[in-house]
């Protein structure tokens, strides 16, 4: 919990220098915007978008910023069967593009990149120092379920790699992933690089090499059905400003 | 008016309860009816001839038969210590015992993992001198089934158990018979209806299973991934499949009712 106090001072701190710099746009405008919205979010920006929405609040006061973490996908499909969401953060290009296409959003823009990393239990029970090692048949792996963002990406490292890994069980999505190795039910999952540090101490990361790693773009954008399109689009902004850059770089991500 | 016989009470609905009990029934079956109208009906048998849809409702059909199989066996003594015991604290017993009712199933998926997972109180012993563990195994779908649905059978044969006539049973003691042989050659035959309710009641319970069991069992095509979890991630993805899916449990779970009530005018006319 003092971690977390901590990253988010640090934001607010960062987010008061940044503002008043040129890129931040919506620093002059603060005394117009009002009002709540809900930002539906990938589950892998739980800590960062956490913070984001609790620093853009206290920049803006008057504001409420409601997250709504899940899988990409299943978020996606919330927001096409009219969930009343006014951003929408994705995990990869291709939920985002179910959104678009069905008319739902517009020109959304990528603020951060994400790659994978294996987790392992901090006593690491399996021994596990590289990724071949997760093809061993006595290795309980736990991946992401295959249309989940984090769970492509993992099947795109294991496809580079040239490795066959059976998990045994397919999550729904990274949050609950990564909790199944915290509580040290299984010995290994490959998660991103960023819920790996986020997890703390009750996880170490076994670094996948580059040249087989998989890399995911998170898309931004407001959502047309949006009821407070003002506030969505500076929430948007910040997340696209330095501040919102910082924020992201401490959590992990890399920049677009 | 006096033409109605004075036996008869008045059966008008007022309108302050007409109203909302319109609008209740309206609540409970527009959503149902939703699902009806919105069911791909074209595409329906090639959608439920999906392999891993089959495989779903065979996982979801043997671990629901298995639970209840578990709940009859350890379900049913423990039905009958409850209405028969007369020692302290049986109420508090029963308070505990049938705590799953109302427990939301996601907290039961957590409490059984940290009773029976790996680094389980329980569990890590377990792991440590057989290397099991039962998390992401078939057994942890059926215990997690059973851990939710087991109350469902308890209460329903306790509640049997306490209405069957005693005097049969005594009978039977005086004859010399032994205590189980009258529970086995009496009291069964006794309660029979109740407990053919109960089995169906918590067999459509662990079938509709999904919080605790995919906390506690994970997901894995035919080994965990039951059709409530299929149906889940499937609405993700294909909404029309797990539209189609959820016609299916929607049909069995009309069929438990249409065989509950069966049951239950039975035994209501015979108790």
């Amino acid at each position: 919990m003092r971690k977390i106090a901590l990253i988010a001072a640090s934001a607010l701190a960062l987010a008061a220098c940044g503002g008043g710099s040129a890129d931040d746009p919506e620093a002059g405008s603060g005394d117009s915007l009002s009002g709540e919205i809900t930002v539906f979010a990938a589950a892998s920006l739980t800590e960062s978008f956490g913070n984001l929405g609790k620093a853009f609040e206290a920049e803006n006061p008057g504001t409420t910023v409601t997250l709504s973490f899940g899988p990409s996908s299943g978020l996606a499909e919330q927001i096409n069967s009219g969930a009343p969401a006014d951003v929408f953060a994705s995990a990869s290009t291709k939920n985002m593009d179910q959104v678009v296409e069905s008319g739902s959003a517009a020109d959304p823009v990528t603020f951060a990149n994400n790659t994978m990393e294996i987790a392992v239990p901090a006593d690491n029970p399996a021994k596990i120092t590289s990724l071949e090692d997760l093809a061993k048949k006595d290795v309980k792996v736990v991946l992401c379920a295959e249309d989940v963002p984090c769970g492509v990406s993992a099947r795109e490292v294991f496809k580079n790699a040239g490795i066959d890994v059976t998990p045994v069980s397919n999550e729904v999505d990274v949050k609950s992933t990564l909790s199944k190795i915290t509580l040290g039910e299984a010995d290994a999952g490959l998660v991103y690089v960023t819920d790996v540090k986020s997890a703390g101490e009750e996880v170490s990361g076994v670094e996948i090499p580059a040249d087989v790693n998989a890399s995911t773009a998170y898309p931004i954008a407001t959502l047309e059905e949006s009821k407070n399109a003002d506030l969505a689009k500076a929430f948007v902004d910040y997340v696209l400003s330095d501040a919102g850059a910082a924020e992201l770089e401490t959590a992990g991500f890399a920049k677009p | 008016m006096s033409a109605r016989r004075d036996t008869e009470p008045d059966t008008r609905v007022p309108w302050p309860l007409a109203v909302p009990a319109v609008l209740a029934v309206l609540f409970l079956l527009l959503p149902l009816s939703g699902l009806l109208l919105r069911t791909p009906w074209t595409e329906l048998p090639q959608l439920l001839a999906e392999p891993a849809a089959l495989q779903a409702l065979r996982l979801s059909l043997i671990t629901a038969t298995a639970a209840t199989a578990l709940s009859l066996f350890l379900g049913v003594p423990l039905a009958w210590v409850l209405a028969r015991s007369r020692r302290p604290g049986i109420s508090l017993l029963r308070a505990f015992v049938t705590l799953p009712l109302v427990l939301p199933p996601v907290v039961g998926g957590v409490a059984l993992l940290m009773a029976f997972g790996r680094r389980g109180i329980f569990g890590q012993y377990i792991y440590e001198y057989t290397g099991f563990s039962l998390p992401f195994t078939v057994w942890a779908v059926i215990i997690a089934e059973t851990f939710v649905a087991m109350p469902f059978l308890v209460v329903t044969v306790e509640g049997a158990l306490r209405s069957a006539d005693r005097g049969l049973e005594e009978a039977a003691a005086t004859l010399g018979s032994g205590p189980f042989a009258t529970f086995r050659r009496v009291t069964l035959p006794l309660i029979w209806p109740s407990l053919i309710a109960g089995s169906v009641l918590t067999w459509a319970r662990a079938l509709g299973e999904f919080g605790a069991t995919a906390t506690f069992a994970g997901s894995f095509p035919g080994t965990t991934q039951t059709m409530p979890i299929y149906i889940y991630e499937t609405m993700q993805s294909e909404p029309d499949a797990a539209i189609a899916l959820s016609l299916v449990l929607l049909v069995v779970s009309v069929t438990v009712l249409a065989l509950l009530r069966d049951r239950w005018l039975n035994s209501g006319t015979r108790l």
